[in-house]
Parts: structure tokens; sequence; C-alpha cells
């Protein structure tokens, strides 16, 4: 096989691959293939990392102490008030990052503050919203042993959105949202969030209004109609996401309700660290010792049983480092750490592709030691990989992605009991939400998945559904997906999609569908992270 | 169309069996030495309980409900009362009450169908507000029990036979009505409908929900 030869464009984010380009790697679930791209393929690569603030709990501190548009952290504490402290789950970052988890940090940083002012009424809720509650060990490698040791379970706990009892219902919005929360944290005197923004569709209103809420409320943005209206999940302009604007209506009436002290935080994108950050590298830049290993992680990757594989992965850390953090006010601290998610991750482009390739990796913020189900691969093809984009979807009207990645049928029973159902028999029904969404309701009131979200580790019953709707902007831009290496093609089918042995298969599936023998191929080399900028 | 839910009793909505049932009835014996006599008698025949179990649940209840020979019916009655407020409400799975009342809130109607006797259960289906409960029912003669279980036994297929006949009686969709079950014998009955749950499942139970994708509930 051909060795990549040194980079010579100067544009450190697109490469155009000619006759002498070396194979590009992709991300194919626990694994990594090689591919030799055609001719005249764009290659998007994303920014360096950003490096990373050299004190962060300087920052954290100084964060606190300096907030925008709010009192100082210190100056809203007092004995005997009421506090509750909420902080996003186990879906951010993605993986989860080397201890210590900036959550540790940050809520060590809070509670110092809340002993030196006698305040000790304290409660922290992780907003997991209808996500799978976390465990203990997860939880413990979250906030660290001290904190843990302190305040699991009774005073550190996962958020219950099936525990109607501690539902508040605190506003309707004039076009008729239901605004309902956790009620602890709507009767605390003082409602700290605690954020880690991965991507610019996280954070802002949707830390509180949507982590500390039920189903009730969640069905007022996480619906089709909602879904189909919007341009870009990851592009938060109201008139470009029609989630956020929900969103945002809804968060609006919780602050003039609730007293929010938000603390958000920016992170670069340095995914891989140690023997793997090789991984972050342009090809062209591999020593002989980078090739080397990444060799070998492909010999033994391909060697391990698949769960062998996802064990390997679950034991890789992030080691993200903090970009940016601000505290104070909603909305003008959310715009802050926006500019900051995306200078480290707006790349600009020229121009869409007829056929978008993209490697689909190990993990999605569903499936933290858990497995990529077909309907996970799903939200990341055309929930996540689709919608890194501002301005225009990097993938023409009517265009074609090929994705990479095995698909096997497997599941996690624990975590995602319903998806099982919803997969064989809602998808054997149909695949157009419009359809489907007739079915919501069961799943979401089954008494059964209600339980096992509630007292085990479950998803909620209508979470599959929230995953098929957040495919509904990418299924209906796009033409077609084919699946690069899909074991099954069973599989491939029941998602609506179809399936290739081989890149040049799928290319020539891809140029039939598309009545173009020269279609322009483009190739998103994520992860990590990158949204890019398509100028049309 | 119509649909239910059918619940067995011992282990999946509460955390006792028909032995510890047995032991309260051997430990409330009027005579002292009636009262030493079962209990003692009870506690040499579990091993073999545990094999005829192992051996089917029928062979189990053939042997099992012999113990209860010469109890009189009026007196079991009363003790099941005391059973349930002494022993059962304490040990009845929160997380299924809960689940009950979900259940019965989607208009689903809510049907016990258990080993046990009728008098351990009737209790607890008027506590749980059930709509229809079946248990298995002591021959009597003169008034005291003769140690042998009325027919149909409800155990195993005989089970997966009831809830059969009980939605056809009932106009019921099986494919929509849901079971509740903790132990492998109750699989004819889990796999009569179209929703079953394994609750608290023995390992045998554990595999055959894995295998063909049903929901486990661990419930306490």
């Amino acid at each position: 096989m051909a060795r990549p030869r040194p980079r010579i464009t100067r544009d450190p984010n697109i490469e155009f691959i000619d006759d002498k380009s070396g194979p590009r790697y992709v991300h194919f679930g626990a694994r990594f293939k090689e591919v030799m791209l055609p001719r005249g393929t764009r290659v998007i690569y994303p920014n360096k990392a950003m490096e990373p603030l050299q004190n962060p709990r300087a920052a954290i501190k100084y964060a606190l102490n300096h907030p925008i548009e709010a009192d100082p952290l210190y100056a809203q504490l007092r004995p005997g008030m009421k506090l509750t402290i909420a902080i996003d789950d186990i879906s951010l970052p993605l993986p989860p990052m080397q201890r210590p988890d900036l959550r540790e940090m940050i809520l060590t940083e809070i509670l110092e503050l809340c002993a030196q002012h006698g305040v000790d009424d304290i409660e922290i809720i992780i907003a997991v919203c209808l996500h799978r509650h976390m465990t203990g060990p997860e939880v413990r490698r979250m906030v660290g042993d001290k904190i843990f040791r302190e305040y699991w379970p009774d005073r550190l706990y996962n958020h219950d959105a099936e525990d109607l009892d501690n539902i508040v219902e605190i506003a309707t919005t004039k076009e008729g949202d239901r605004v309902r929360l956790n009620r602890r944290a709507v009767e605390s005197d003082l409602l700290v969030y605690v954020n880690i923004n991965l991507v610019p569709m996280d954070g802002g209103h949707k830390s509180v209004t949507v982590g500390l809420c039920d189903y009730i409320s969640v069905s007022a943005h996480h619906n089709t109609h909602v879904m189909h209206k919007c341009h870009s999940y990851m592009d938060p302009r109201p008139d470009k996401s029609e989630l956020s604007k929900v969103v945002d209506r809804m968060g609006k009436e919780v602050d003039k309700q609730l007293n929010v002290f938000h603390i958000e935080t920016a992170l670069n994108n340095r995914m891989f660290g140690g023997q793997m950050s090789y991984l972050l590298k342009h090809e062209n830049d591999w020593s002989e010792f980078d090739r080397a290993k990444f060799q070998a992680s492909c010999a033994l990757l391909d060697r391990l049983p698949e769960a062998g594989r996802r064990a390997v992965f679950e034991k890789i850390y992030a080691p993200y480092g903090l970009i940016a953090v601000h505290a104070g006010k909603t909305e003008p601290v959310h715009q802050k750490i926006l500019d900051a998610s995306f200078k480290q991750y707006a790349v600009p482009v020229k121009g869409q592709a007829d056929v978008l390739l993209a490697g689909v990796p190990f993990i999605s913020p569903y499936n933290v030691n858990s497995i990529l189900n077909p309907l996970l691969v799903q939200v990341m093809v055309l929930g996540y990989l689709f919608n890194f984009y501002r301005n225009a979807p990097l993938v023409k009207k009517d265009g074609v992605i090929i994705a990479f990645h095995p698909l096997p049928e497997d599941f996690n029973r624990t975590h995602h009991p319903s998806y099982v159902e919803f997969y064989h028999r809602i998808l054997s029904h149909s695949t157009n939400s419009y359809d489907i969404h007739k079915f919501e309701k069961e799943f979401a009131h089954n008494p059964d998945y209600i339980q096992m979200y509630r007292h085990g580790n479950a998803y909620h019953g209508v979470h599959p559904f929230y995953m098929w709707y957040w495919g509904d902007a990418g299924r209906a831009h796009v033409g077609k997906v084919i699946v690069c290496g899909a074991e099954n093609p069973r599989v491939a089918k029941q998602l609506g999609w179809e399936s290739a042995p081989d890149l040049n298969t799928a290319l020539d599936m891809a140029r039939s569908y598309l009545g173009k023998s020269q279609p322009e191929i483009t190739m998103s080399h994520a992860p990590p992270i990158m949204v890019t900028d398509v100028e049309v | 169309m119509a649909a239910a839910a059918f619940y067995d009793v011992d282990g999946t909505l509460i955390g006792t069996n028909v032995v510890h049932a047995y032991a309260f009835y051997a430990r409330n014996v009027p005579t002292f030495a009636g009262k030493l006599t079962r209990s003692a008698k009870l506690a040499a025949s579990l091993p073999f309980y545990a094999v005829a179990d192992k051996l089917g649940r029928k062979y189990f209840n053939d042997i099992f409900y012999a113990n209860y020979k010469g109890i009189s019916e009026d007196r079991l009655w009363v003790l099941g009362e005391e059973l349930f407020d002494k022993v059962i409400r304490k040990r009845v799975f929160g997380d299924m009450v809960a689940l009950i009342k979900r259940s019965r809130d989607e208009g689903y109607r809510q049907v016990l169908i258990t080993g046990a006797i009728e008098q351990m259960i009737r209790p607890l289906a008027e506590y749980l507000e059930i709509d229809d409960w079946f248990a298995n029912t002591l021959e009597f003669d003169a008034g005291y029990a003769t140690g042998r279980l009325t027919p149909p036994v409800l155990a195993g297929p005989e089970k997966a036979a009831f809830v059969r006949r009980y939605a056809l009686d009932h106009g019921l969709d099986l494919n929509v009505c849901r079971a509740y079950a903790d132990s492998a014998s109750d699989i004819p009955m889990l796999s009569t409908v179209g929703r079953p749950v394994a609750v608290n499942p023995d390992w045998n139970l554990r595999a055959t929900a894995v295998a063909h994708d049903w929901p486990i509930i661990e419930a306490a």
C-alpha cells in the first residue's frame, strides 16, 4: 500500500487526494479502517487542539468571583439557605475525561465557598433528564472520591423525571409549552448549574430546562414537528434551530422564576492522549512509530471479540483541556462559551459535496460504557455527523452519505431495553417519524420501562423515539445512506439504509444513484469533533 | 382491544414464597407439640422440596401441600390474614406496587396468577386492588385440609393455559398483554403474552430473557 507523502498544502484543514496520496484512516465502530480514497476527494480535518488554560482552578475561581450580569457566587451564599447544584451527566464529554473531571474541580470550588459561608443544605443533582441513571462508580469517577463519600446517595443523586411527586410545573409559555422541573431545584434559594460544553448544542437554557425536566416538558421540543424545522442542531441561532428556539423560550420562563447561576465551560478537542495521540494528527505527519502503533492497534482490535474491543475503548479517557469558563446569567454566559466553542470547532469550507464519507466512532452521548446499537449508529450519522455544520450542510440536498460502521445487531438490554422493541417492532412498521410517533406515548408510559429507568440504569422508554426524530432533518435532506462494512445488510435495511461490503462498491452505488460518474466526494475526518462552516 | 397484566406472586411481587407461608402456619399451630412437629418436619423436608422444585413445580406441589393436611379451613383463612399483616405486607416490593398503579392507569386489568393457596393471596390482592386473582385451592374434607390441591393446579404450563383462557373469556389481545414472573417455571406463561417481563429472575429465566430480549426488572 502506498505510503502517505509529506503534506504540501498550506490549508491545515483541507487536503485533496491525488495519485500519490496514501490511505486515510476512519473510525469503524470500535475498530479502525484504512481506506484508499478516489483521486480528487476532499478530506476535511478538525482544527488542532487549542492550548488549554494554564491554571484551570484559578480560572474557575475567577469565573465564580467575576460572573457576567450576576452577583458573585460568594455574595449569594448565606447560612440557612437551600442550595441545589445540578451537573451534566455522563453523556458529556465524550469519551469521559481523565481525572479530575471538570465537574469535580468546579464542585470542589463551590463546596469550599459554601463551607466558608455556612451553607450546609446542599444537594447535588445529576441532570440526566430521560437519560439513564448513572451508577455509583460512574458518579464517583465524575465528582471525585471526597465529594462522593460525603454526598452520595442522599445528597448527590440522579434526577428522576418519573418521580411525579417531585416534579413541579412552574410556567407555561404563550405557545403552550409546559415548563416542569425538579421540585428540589425549584424550591431552592439558589440553583447552580455546572455545565460542560462539548458541542454548540449543549449548555445555555438547555441545561436546566431540559436536564431537570420530565417527559411532558421534553415533548415540547423533542418531537417530529420541531426536528423537521431545524436547519442545524449545532447552529443555535433561533432562525436556524427550532429546537434552540423552543428551549430558549422555556428557559426564559425558568430564569424568570428561579435564581439560576450558570457555570459553563468549553473544552478543547484533545480527544486522545498518550499512546493514542497520533490519532489527532494528519496521517501525513505520522512518524514511523505512529504508523507502527496504528497497525498494531488495528491488528489487536481486529482480533478481539466485540466486547473486548469495547472494553479497550472504555478504558481510554480523554485528556481534554479547559479553554474557557464563565459564570453568571444564562444567556450572556452561554454566548461567551459558544464563541470559545466555535473557535475550537469551526472549520471554514467552500462548497457542498455530492457524497459525504464519515467514520462512525465507538461512542455517542448515549452509550458511554455501553453498546452503540443500530439506532445509535443512526443518530450518530443523521443526528450528529450530518448536523455538524453551520450555514449549509456539508452534503448537498439528496446527496449520499457513506458511513463506515460494522452495524452489529447488538443492544445493551440494561441500558436500552425499549430500543430493542422500537428497533424490531416499530421500525418494522415504518421508518417515517410521522407514522411512528403515534406509538410514542405507549413507550413513554410503559410501566416496565419506567421501572427500569427509575430503579435500574435504563434510558427512558421514549428515548429511542427521540433518537429517531433526531435523525429526521438529516433523513429529509439526504437522498441515501450507505453503510460501508455492515456485517448484516438486514440491519441497514431495517434503518432504511443500504449497505456495501467495501468503499468501491459503496461509491459505485452512490454514482449510480446520483447519475454522476464523477461526483464531488468529501470525507469528514472526524472525530475529533468539528463544525463545518460551509460557504455555498 | 382490552389487555391485562398477569403477575406471578412469590418472588415477583413479594419477597417470600410458599415455604415461608407454611412456616408461618406451622409456627401458629395451637398446640406446642403440633407447632414443634410441623416446624421440625418442615425444616427436615427443605432439601427434598428443593430437589422436587428442580424436577418440576407439579412434583413440588404434590409433596409440599401434604403439609397442610389436618388444618381447618376457617383457621387457614384467619392465619392468611395474619400472615399478610405480620409477614407479607412488609415484603411487598414497593417498585412493583408503583408498577401496578401505572399499569392500571394505562387501562390494563390487573390479574394475579399464582401457585400459592388462596388463603394467602386474598389479603394481598385486596391490598393491591387487583381486579382478578387466581390461586391454588386446597381440598377440604369436613372442613379440614386433605393435603391435596384441587385440580387444575396452577403451575408451569397450566398457568399459560389459564392466561390463554382468561384472555379468550375477557376478549383480551394477548399481543399487548403483559406478564411478570421471577422463575423459569413461569416461562410458559411469559411466552404466552406479547410483553413478558422477568422480575428478579433466577439464572435460568435471566438467560431466557436475555436471549429473547425480554425486559428484566430488578424490583425491591
